[in-house]
């Protein structure tokens, strides 16, 4: 049977001023089809979409859909020839209902005639096997309710061919599997299927052909059957790339912070942290497994002491054998216990490091109060950054850069680097290699495994669940704020998790694991 | 009664331009623009009507009250939107600061309206000599029959058409803002320009017409006040912090013109209510005066207590919209 092609990119290119996002991109999308698009961070897939959804204009390049060669201006444009993207950072309004968003930037009768609109809504969930009450407000939703709307939208404007940049990256496994079954059942269809994404497994299950960008350049297109999870990372990295994390077997256990029903309550009054208890002990990685948004935060910043805590205690057990209460202290009396907190926002700089300094100027933050009477010391910071530079292969061009200007993987580094400089007793990290490539990544892990072998108690917040069963030695799992149980990475799987991160409570007593 | 009857009609005479202005901002915010430059364009729109006025009365011997009253009306239209057409070139295609631009247009406008005030009062012979009584007696002109039925009639029917209007638009605004595709679409600028450029929402054009509607519509306090309030003169700065009123209004409306429309009846009467209270000091009547502002911000603690979502601020209010950011 002869393939025809949906989408033809030919020597697309993208510029952002200096950087250019997307060189001379060759690509096509079969009808039918699911395409996978691979690449790392920052190697332009996203640009590539958008610039088919008519979120961006290239400089370069033609663009043929159904093989009419066709000029893309705008979103609009964009509908007009069925394409539709289901972006990573769901488009949708919060204050409105489902429908109200699937309808938003329509044509048609100036008034609005919903109940008609909802009809043809329940039409289409029901086709395609979707579950969703378009009467419910955005802002009421869970994660995976607001991607059914998104996708909704999109197939509600009649478009075959669908977009979905990194539509995985905040569902569970369950959610994943239905996901999943959804997009085979348009592709069977007749429905065109892009997924971006950097998650190889998902690749190997879902698409019939992977195409593969690396820093804004083509690298080839190839059948999903042909390929293996090691060809397509060294297509994407450009080098072969060891996926292993050394894992050793915790040594030294004794307890570092051991939580006792402690709750918080965030700034509207809603508790985030419900009556959760957990230890950690020196020399294990302990992971916090959930749902984005389901108090991973705010455990961490309770023990750090960056949140008000309203009930319970948490005991911090020093290595010398003194137990003292942390929850009533104040951040900087706990930074003194040797308590180290690294918190990786999407907005990076926010909290960790500050953008304007250079890299001296951030290591200061720690040790400023060390000077000698009125003046700080700038000698030993300075020669603590050289000594990140050098030991992590930050690339920047000198310790006086601006940490601004550093790229997303190199200001991890350093902040990393940073807290690790400062020998803390429990480390705790959140989200420590979001938006970083491949090679940075492991050199992450591979630091969190160094510090677990000193004998720290290193607390570590993931999305990544196949990461954080190769890493840690146990894995907290939160859900709406409760501890929905601790389980032991080297023996649960991903559909435990799963199961937890949706609140089905682990049955019977908490499963202590090594003790 | 008598006194109460009074208090009324006073309230509601001044509550229509307040109105005005918090309907003309509503729109306005709802599309992501905070325009402080409101109390600015309401100066420009009255002392523009009334150019108009003043010129077509001076220049005929015979002056058609009707025809006054369209010169007018065009002037204040005209002269509001193109306030609102600065701000927007500035805000929206020019990115500024929204706080800044709007500042600086209210200043910019309370000086227009106080130059070309002092100017038309020279040529018309010194201070408070400014008079456009026909096309002012136009505006004036309430109900013949209806006015003269007691209490209900007195309460209802005996203002100029401007009040009535203000009261229409508020209601047509509020049903575009919520039955209509535009009112949604507009709304979805407001909350998230980028989602109403993803769905194909033409972001700029919205914000455009949504300020520039909304500048001429609050243009037309200013036109009520000059004409209606004052019966067609001018005094320097009478018109006072009635644009600060209408967009606390806008707060305390939660975003609702209809709302809005008691609103300004409490806002106006609040105004007043010092002239009613007998036996109080000076201090006294300027401790009543607060009053519009202390309920404002009594009602924005009690909303943001409830922190009900759809009785916040328009998510992206205050924000410029650049699609290529990264």
């Amino acid at each position: 049977m002869e393939m025809k092609n949906a989408i033809e990119l030919s020597h697309v290119t993208k510029r952002f001023g200096e950087v250019v996002a997307n060189d001379d991109v060759n690509l096509t999308v079969r009808e039918g089809e699911i395409l996978s698009i691979l690449g790392e961070n920052g190697s332009g897939k996203t640009t590539l979409m958008n610039m088919l959804s008519g979120i961006y204009f290239p400089d370069e390049g033609s663009i043929k859909v159904k093989g009419q060669e066709v000029t893309i201006t705008s979103p609009k444009d964009a509908f007009d020839l069925g394409i539709g993207m289901i972006h990573q950072h769901f488009k949708l309004i919060d204050v409105m209902t489902a429908a109200e968003n699937i309808i938003l930037g329509l044509e048609g009768k100036q008034i609005l005639n919903m109940d008609k609109v909802k009809k043809q809504v329940q039409e289409l969930t029901a086709t395609y096997g979707f579950d969703l009450n378009p009467d419910q407000k955005i802002y009421d939703m869970s994660v995976s309710q607001k991607q059914t709307v998104e996708i909704i939208k999109v197939l509600y404007r009649g478009a075959d061919i669908l977009i979905l940049d990194e539509p995985t990256a905040v569902l569970t496994p369950q959610e994943i599997d239905k996901l999943f079954a959804v997009l085979r059942n348009m592709r069977s269809a007749g429905k065109s299927i892009i997924i971006i994404t950097h998650k190889l497994n998902e690749v190997m299950e879902l698409s019939d052909r992977v195409a593969v960008l690396r820093k804004g350049k083509y690298i080839g297109t190839v059948e999903t059957r042909t390929a293996t999870i090691e060809s397509l990372t060294e297509m994407m990295v450009g080098e072969k790339v060891s996926l292993d994390i050394d894992r050793s077997e915790p040594h030294d256990r004794h307890k570092r912070i051991e939580m006792r029903g402690i709750t918080v309550r965030n700034a509207e009054g809603t508790k985030v942290i419900k009556e959760a208890s957990f230890t950690s002990y020196s020399g294990e990685i302990l992971g916090v497994a959930g749902i984005s948004g389901n108090g991973q935060k705010e455990l961490l910043e309770a023990i750090a002491g960056l949140q008000f805590i309203e009930s319970g205690e948490i005991l911090y057990y020093s290595p010398e054998g003194e137990v003292k209460k942390i929850s009533d202290m104040k951040a900087d009396e706990i930074r003194k216990l040797k308590i180290s907190f690294s918190f990786v926002p999407e907005d990076r700089l926010g909290m960790g490091l500050v953008g304007d300094m250079d890299l001296t100027g951030n290591m200061m933050i720690r040790s400023y109060r060390n000077g000698h009477g009125f003046f700080a010391d700038r000698k030993k910071p300075r020669k603590l950054a050289e000594k990140i530079v050098d030991q992590l292969e930050v690339s920047t061009p000198s310790v006086e850069t601006a940490v601004r200007r550093l790229s997303g993987g190199n200001v991890q580094k350093v902040l990393v680097g940073r807290e690790i400089a400062s020998q803390p007793t429990v480390l705790m990290v959140a989200y420590p290699v979001r938006g970083l490539d491949i090679n940075s990544s492991y050199t992450i892990y591979n630091l969190l495994n160094e510090q677990k072998e000193k004998g720290v108690s290193v607390i570590c917040v993931g999305e990544d669940l196949d990461v954080l069963l190769d890493l840690c030695d146990r894995i907290l799992v939160l859900s709406g704020g409760e501890v929905a149980g601790i389980v032991d990475a080297r023996t649960t799987t991903k559909q435990e998790l799963g199961l937890l991160m949706t609140g089905h409570k682990k049955s019977g007593k908490e499963k202590e694991v090594l003790s | 009664m008598n006194i109460l009857m009074t208090f009324i009609q006073k309230a509601i005479a001044q509550g229509v331009a307040i109105l005005f202005g918090a309907t003309g901002e509503t729109l306005t915010e709802k599309s992501g623009n905070l325009n402080l430059g409101i109390p600015g364009i309401m100066y420009m729109g009255g002392i523009a009507g009334l150019m108009g006025a003043f010129f077509y009365e001076n220049h005929t011997t015979d002056p058609i009250p009707l025809a006054g009253m369209l010169i007018s009306l065009l002037c204040t239209l005209v002269a509001a939107s193109i306030g609102g057409l600065i701000y927007s070139f500035l805000t929206i295609t020019l990115r500024a600061n929204q706080n800044v631009v709007g500042l600086a247009l209210t200043t910019f406008g309370v000086g227009f309206g106080n130059f070309f005030g002092g100017s038309i009062s020279k040529l018309a012979g010194g201070v408070g000599q400014i008079s456009v009584a026909t096309t002012a007696k136009a505006y004036r002109a309430s109900f013949p029959v209806l006015s003269k039925i007691p209490v209900l009639g007195q309460l209802l029917f005996t203002y100029g058409f401007l009040t009535y209007l203000s009261v229409i638009i508020a209601v047509i605004v509020t049903f575009m803002l919520l039955r209509t595709r535009v009112g949604l679409n507009l709304r979805a600028v407001g909350e998230s320009p980028a989602t109403a450029d993803a769905a194909g929402i033409h972001v700029s054009l919205y914000k455009y017409v949504a300020t520039v509607c909304g500048a001429a519509i609050a243009g037309l306090g200013g036109l009520y006040y000059v004409m209606e309030y004052l019966g067609g003169t001018w005094s320097n700065n009478s018109f006072g912090d009635r644009g600060w009123l209408a967009i606390a209004l806008v707060i305390l409306a939660t975003w609702n013109p209809v709302h809005a429309i008691w609103g300004s009846l409490v806002f106006g009467g609040l105004y007043i209510l010092d002239i009613y209270i007998p036996g109080l000091s000076r201090a006294g009547k300027e401790l009543v005066k607060m009053l519009p502002y202390v309920v404002t911000i009594i009602v924005l603690i009690i909303t943001s207590k409830r922190s009900k979502l759809e009785n916040q601020p328009p998510a992206s209010l205050g924000n410029s919209y650049f699609r290529e950011e990264r």
